[in-house]
């Protein structure tokens, strides 16, 4: 078996005699040989919301597996399993991606955030979590972790997003309960501006 | 997906050595960001043995760079948020940056790799559906000329009917851009070769060989430059229509221009009778870039459901011009409250 380590994603170093004869073939006169992973599981180490889950996984597991499966963080959902809904947004170094087409092994050494990383460690929620409740921002809540790490993204980089700029960046979002004007408005309130529609409870 | 071994090689140039025929693998598959390679696998239309992951090769240095002959580089592993924000892009081939940042989502463009948009395959639904064996799969027929066929080609004989599905490709093309390649005799080939329209082969949509993999592209900077698309959902869809417009302007008056339009052909559709006609207009005649524009049209043969497409070509080619020149009219987002 191969060790795909954190602190090292250069350990990956082919240590099973297959793996050696493959990577010893393909390697020429390349210098060092290309490394060669499965395909039958490999350990794994994924840091997640600051703490590192172990784990063994097939090169063919993607990020959102491994996340639900293995590390039991099922707040990132799995819905089109395609790109195409948002629902299994996550944030990798900070950055906003669809976990459904990433490989869990291109994850390594990377640090990420899922939506149970928004609040912070004593409960207290994330402000968009708390405008998402002032605003009634999901119906049946399916596509709301997605929606909601998406918001952080945009957040983390632009204080006060534009309208625009909040629709922009959760263009790779669906909410098809239609709840989009509420999302934008949690949105506008969570960085301190006015919601379009004044629907808030007071 | 079916298992696989997954191979790190550690240069484009292992990677192409991987890669080649008669290498160990029966069916490898060359992978960057890996968007629509996991789709593949997804939906059983790939079953590889080994996928060779050339994400990340090349990611400590700077996606693109301004090269000492003037042209700029883009490398094969720079993702379509990085093109989008680059300004080196953004002043000097500005309809690359545009096009990039049209494509897909904001999580996908964070992504995927300038090559895997050039080298994405259709996105043909009766391509895209394990149970139809279409003609690109090896099968006998192409299901969209009786099917549903309102987002197919408005150009070309057949006997394939799909649109290509970059959006970077039409961009490179107006600006004479170079395809830089290991693996093979050639070093490189030009983004106007790169690809063949269905009678010159069906099985794929580029003329790159097995064995050779995309390094970088090279283009020529063009600041007067613009794409416009639209799509059935503005702010993530496959565009329905896209054009690219490069244009050099002189005293007001526009002196070249190169015009490719994309997600209407099999391949990306140069337009030279546009851009024929485009020249000698002054850049302020709107009826002159209207009537070139129209020009588009010329030759658009639609299927049943798909003539909404040569409006929508038209308009865009109008508009992707005017933003070339800086005259963009306003956006549904910018028109918006």
């Amino acid at each position: 078996m191969q060790s795909l380590g954190v602190s090292a994603a250069a350990a990956s170093v082919a240590a099973n005699a297959e793996a050696t004869a493959k990577s010893g073939r393909a390697g020429g006169s390349d210098g060092d040989a290309p490394s060669v992973m499965g395909p039958n599981p490999i350990d794994l180490t994924l840091t997640v919301n600051g703490v590192k889950h172990a784990m063994k996984v097939e090169p063919c597991t993607t990020l959102l597996e491994a996340l639900r499966l293995h590390a039991g963080l099922t707040g990132t959902k799995e819905i089109c399993d395609r790109g195409s809904c948002g629902g299994c947004s996550v944030l990798i170094d900070g950055v906003l991606a669809v976990s459904c087409l990433m490989l869990a092994i291109d994850c390594a050494g990377a640090s990420i955030t899922t939506v149970e990383g928004l609040a912070k460690a004593d409960g207290t929620l994330h402000p968009l979590q708390e405008a998402f409740i002032r605003h009634d921002a999901l119906q049946c809540g399916y596509c709301t972790p997605g929606f909601l790490v998406a918001g952080a993204w945009l957040m983390a980089s632009t204080p006060k997003p534009t309208l625009p700029q909040i629709q922009q960046a959760m263009a790779g979002n669906i909410c098809r309960c239609g709840t989009y004007t509420n999302i934008f408005n949690a949105v506008l309130e969570a960085t301190g501006q006015r919601p379009l529609i004044d629907g808030t409870i007071a | 997906m079916n298992p696989f071994v997954l191979v790190q090689p550690r240069s484009h140039a292992q990677a192409a050595k991987v890669m080649a025929a008669g290498g160990s693998y029966r069916l490898p598959v060359l992978k960057a960001g890996g968007i629509d390679v996991l789709d593949h696998l997804k939906e059983g239309l790939l079953s590889p043995d080994a996928v060779v992951n050339v994400r990340r090769l090349g990611a400590e240095g700077p996606a693109v760079t301004r090269l000492a002959d003037g042209s700029i580089r883009i490398e094969a592993g720079a993702t379509l948020a990085q093109l989008a924000s680059d300004p080196i892009l953004l002043a000097d081939a500005t309809v690359v940056a545009q096009s990039a940042g049209s494509a897909a989502t904001p999580a996908i463009r964070n992504i995927a790799s300038a090559a895997g948009n050039l080298l994405q395959r259709p996105r043909c639904w009766y391509y895209r559906h394990a149970q139809f064996e279409c003609l690109k799969k090896g099968g006998s027929m192409c299901f969209a000329v009786d099917g549903e066929n309102a987002h197919h080609a408005i150009f070309g004989p057949g006997p394939c009917h799909i649109v290509h599905p970059s959006n970077l490709a039409p961009a490179l093309m107006v600006l004479d851009g170079q395809v830089h390649l290991t693996g093979s005799k050639r070093d490189r080939i030009a983004a106007a070769d790169l690809f063949h329209m269905p009678d010159k082969g069906i099985l794929s949509e580029h003329n790159l060989e097995q064995g050779e993999v995309i390094t970088h592209l090279t283009l020529r900077p063009r600041p007067t430059s613009g794409f416009h698309a639209v799509k059935a959902k503005q702010s993530f869809d496959w565009p329905s229509a896209l054009a690219c417009v490069s244009l050099r302007v002189e005293e007001g008056v526009i002196r070249e221009a190169s015009v490719c339009a994309g997600a209407v052909a099999p391949v990306p559709w140069m337009l030279p009778r546009v851009g024929a006609a485009l020249k000698g207009a002054k850049a302020t005649d709107d009826a002159a870039i209207a009537a070139a524009a129209e020009l588009a049209a010329e030759g658009a043969k639609p299927m049943r459901d798909n003539g909404y497409k040569v409006a929508l070509l038209v308009a865009s080619v109008r508009r992707a011009t005017l933003r070339a020149l800086g005259r963009e009219t306003p956006s549904f987002r910018e028109i918006r409250p």
